[in-house]
């Protein structure tokens, strides 16, 4: 199935507008993509007249264009006969906002609708979901434009399947300063499930990490997940909930009561490199990291940092999450004292983790975080930067992300994110360096590279 | 013929469900994994026939279509010595519901593990590999991966154990032999993805390695329900 009119129209149809009710779900998408998307968008009401002055078409196929993408916010009942009036009118896919199917027993519509699009090859996402929201495109959410946080325009797409659960991500997204190329809440997931949305984001040029919120699979359809994840050239991110089992069958077999469906969906998408992410905070963190670096480490790190305190619990975190912090040998801390300045020379500690002490410049950091760069046994760097120690400046976010980039090692960095230091941290963001708001996000980051395993 | 081998398994097994022991690990041996050296005898005088043969101190399992877990109905007996004591075993195991008769079995020194598999509804075929013996679902060290199994998943999935200390030789012990192990492994994953959905989940435990051997010391088939 071709999905690209569907996630990239030029046209759109919303039906559904209603005459009467401008807080309608179909009358707040439509009106939202008028008047902030470039798509063409159309109304579409079985009573026709006017809105706002604009036509409402009685049908699909009465609109003057060709329609990539129809949005159906419709009653249930009337959603088979418009979805073949899409088909009829040479559509390009469908969003079906409309609940009232398999999650209140209509399970035999939801069926008559797959067979009917999958007899014409016509896609369509849902049925009781969100749809889409394509950055700077369109959007399908039946929320008031000014309800929406949204994130910047990025390289990470979200898939969901409770629309609820991916409004939260792109808050959480737009507060990370995590840029978004596509979101999908796919809803009961009848006809695009995961592997479909897979198979179109690996080979979507806008995008370099996928995210999936996952609820279950159907059968069989883990294993042919996991197959394409690892063979899909970018990381996928998981999130996973029902992880405890709702009830307990008694089952004959030791193994097959040791492996319970979480346990095995924990282990089968690690044995494919997909990252799992424990936690919504971890699965944001997760796609910051891996959509600056789309790469693989075995877990060693070094850290740097201005305060001991700071380096001890990144330490910790590490060590718990798996990494490492290998100390450095005597040579290495004898090199790393001769490259910052006097002041510094005798009460910084250079043992990894680096604690450079509050008096420390932004030419030291920038010094040890080069030396570092260039140490091979050293996968990743960790800079926990303090800004209101006096003598960093607000310029150090960017100048270590030159580094970074002459370089070539990946680099993490705290900082609070304050207003009073956003100059510091978007000097890392658009330097394309991860920034945390918080040491364990920090190590996340980290983390992250350490899960990811490109076949 | 391994095809023909688990045709002939199962449809033995079907009625019951799962496949006893004996037939179990002839299906075993003809996929390639090792398994000790053993005898289903009917009477007495065919166990001790046996026993000689191979050699005292020697294992004694009940094998009836009604027990499932041995050890629950204590159908287990070790370390058997001598030919009267058989004799004694014979007579008490066949106090068992179902009784068919005996299992006498070279007895196999080492650490017990345990190799499993589960048809997952979404993954499918599961591999599992874990410390054994009966109290695998108490420490639950255990590792999962999806089969077919790859070189490097079997080699994971040994030093991913807590107790993998253990395997490689701990305080001077023996280690056991990873290499057999990997071969196990693999070999077991052939086998389950021959047997696709007919069966629901395997159970070898133990699987007892030592520093030479890895051996599949007992085995359950539970066939998928109908």
């Amino acid at each position: 199935m071709n999905l690209k009119r569907l996630f990239k129209p030029a046209t759109m149809a919303v039906v559904g507008v209603s005459l009467t009710n401008e807080s309608h779900p179909a009358n707040v998408v439509y009106n939202k993509n008028r008047l902030r998307y470039p798509v063409s968008v159309f109304a579409v009401n079985g009573k026709g007249g006017t809105l706002r002055g604009e036509t409402v078409y009685r049908r699909i196929q009465d609109i003057p264009a060709k329609i990539d993408l129809a949005v159906i916010a419709t009653k249930a009942e009337i959603v088979l006969s418009v979805i073949s009036d899409c088909i009829e009118a040479g559509a390009g896919g469908a969003v079906i906002v409309s609940g009232g199917f398999a999650e209140t027993g209509s399970a035999d519509l939801q069926n008559r609708l797959v067979t009917i699009a999958k007899k014409s090859d016509f896609p369509f996402i849902g049925p009781n979901c969100l749809g889409v929201f394509a950055p700077a495109h369109m959007d399908t959410f039946f929320i008031p434009g000014e309800r929406l946080v949204i994130p910047n325009r990025g390289k990470v797409a979200m898939v969901s399947q409770s629309g609820g659960i991916l409004v939260d991500h792109m808050v959480k997204c737009a507060a990370e300063g995590v840029g978004v190329s596509l979101a999908v809440s796919i809803g009961n997931k009848t006809l695009i499930k995961e592997l479909d949305m897979l198979r179109y984001l690996k080979d979507d040029p806008e995008t370099n990490v996928i995210t999936f919120y996952l609820e279950g699979f159907d059968e069989e359809e883990g294993r042919e997940f996991v197959l394409a994840a690892s063979q899909c050239g970018k990381p996928v991110i998981v999130l996973k909930s029902g992880k405890t089992p709702g009830g307990t069958t008694a089952v004959k077999s030791h193994t097959a009561s040791i492996a319970g469906d979480y346990e095995v969906f924990s282990s089968v998408v690690a044995q494919y490199g997909v990252v799992e992410a424990k936690d919504e905070f971890e699965i944001v963190a997760f796609a910051e990291a891996l959509s600056c670096y789309q790469r693989s480490i075995q877990g060693k790190v070094a850290i740097i940092t201005g305060s001991g305190g700071h380096g001890a619990l990144a330490t910790d975190a590490c060590i718990s999450h798996g990494l490492t912090v290998p100390s450095l040998t005597k040579s290495e801390q004898t090199e790393l004292r001769g490259v910052v300045s006097p002041t510094i020379q005798d009460i910084a500690s250079f043992a990894n983790p680096i604690d450079l002490t509050g008096s420390a410049t932004d030419e030291d950091f920038m010094a040890v975080t080069r030396s570092l760069s260039r140490n091979e046994d050293i996968e990743c760097l960790i800079v926990l930067l303090l800004p209101y120690l006096p003598r960093i400046t607000m310029d150090l976010g960017a100048r270590l992300s030159l580094v970074c980039q002459q370089e070539g090692k990946p680099i993490v960095a705290y900082v609070p994110h304050v207003d009073k230091y956003k100059m510091l941290v978007e000097g890392f963001m658009l330097n394309n360096v991860p920034v945390a708001d918080s040491v364990e996000d920090a190590v996340h980051m980290a983390e992250a590279m350490r899960r990811y395993r490109p076949c | 013929m391994l095809r023909e081998k688990i045709q002939e398994t199962f449809s033995e097994a079907k009625e019951r469900g799962w496949v006893m022991e004996p037939q179990a690990k002839d299906l075993l041996r003809v996929a390639g994994t090792d398994i000790p050296r053993f005898c289903f005898a009917k009477d007495v005088g065919e166990a001790i026939q046996f026993a000689n043969e191979i050699n005292y101190p020697v294992v004694a399992k009940v094998v009836s279509p009604e027990v499932i877990h041995k050890s629950d109905v204590s159908g287990v007996v070790v370390g058997v010595r001598d030919d009267r004591q058989l004799g004694e075993v014979f007579t008490e195991l066949g106090k068992i519901k179902g009784f068919q008769g005996i299992i006498v079995e070279e007895a196999c020194r080492g650490i017990e593990l345990i190799v499993g598999m589960k048809m997952d509804k979404q993954f499918g075929p599961i591999i599992l590999l874990g410390m054994g013996g009966t109290a695998v679902e108490i420490y639950k060290d255990v590792a999962l991966r999806m089969a077919p199994l790859r070189e490097q998943d079997a080699e994971s999935m040994i030093k991913s154990l807590r107790a993998r200390p253990l395997l490689e030789g701990y305080r001077g012990a023996d280690g056991i032999n990873a290499a057999e192990l990997k071969r196990m492994l693999l070999a077991f994953s052939s086998l389950v993805m021959e047997v696709g959905k007919e069966v629901e989940s395997v159970d070898l435990n133990p699987v007892i390695c030592n520093a030479s051997r890895c051996v599949v010391a007992d085995a359950r088939i539970m066939l998928a329900k109908r």
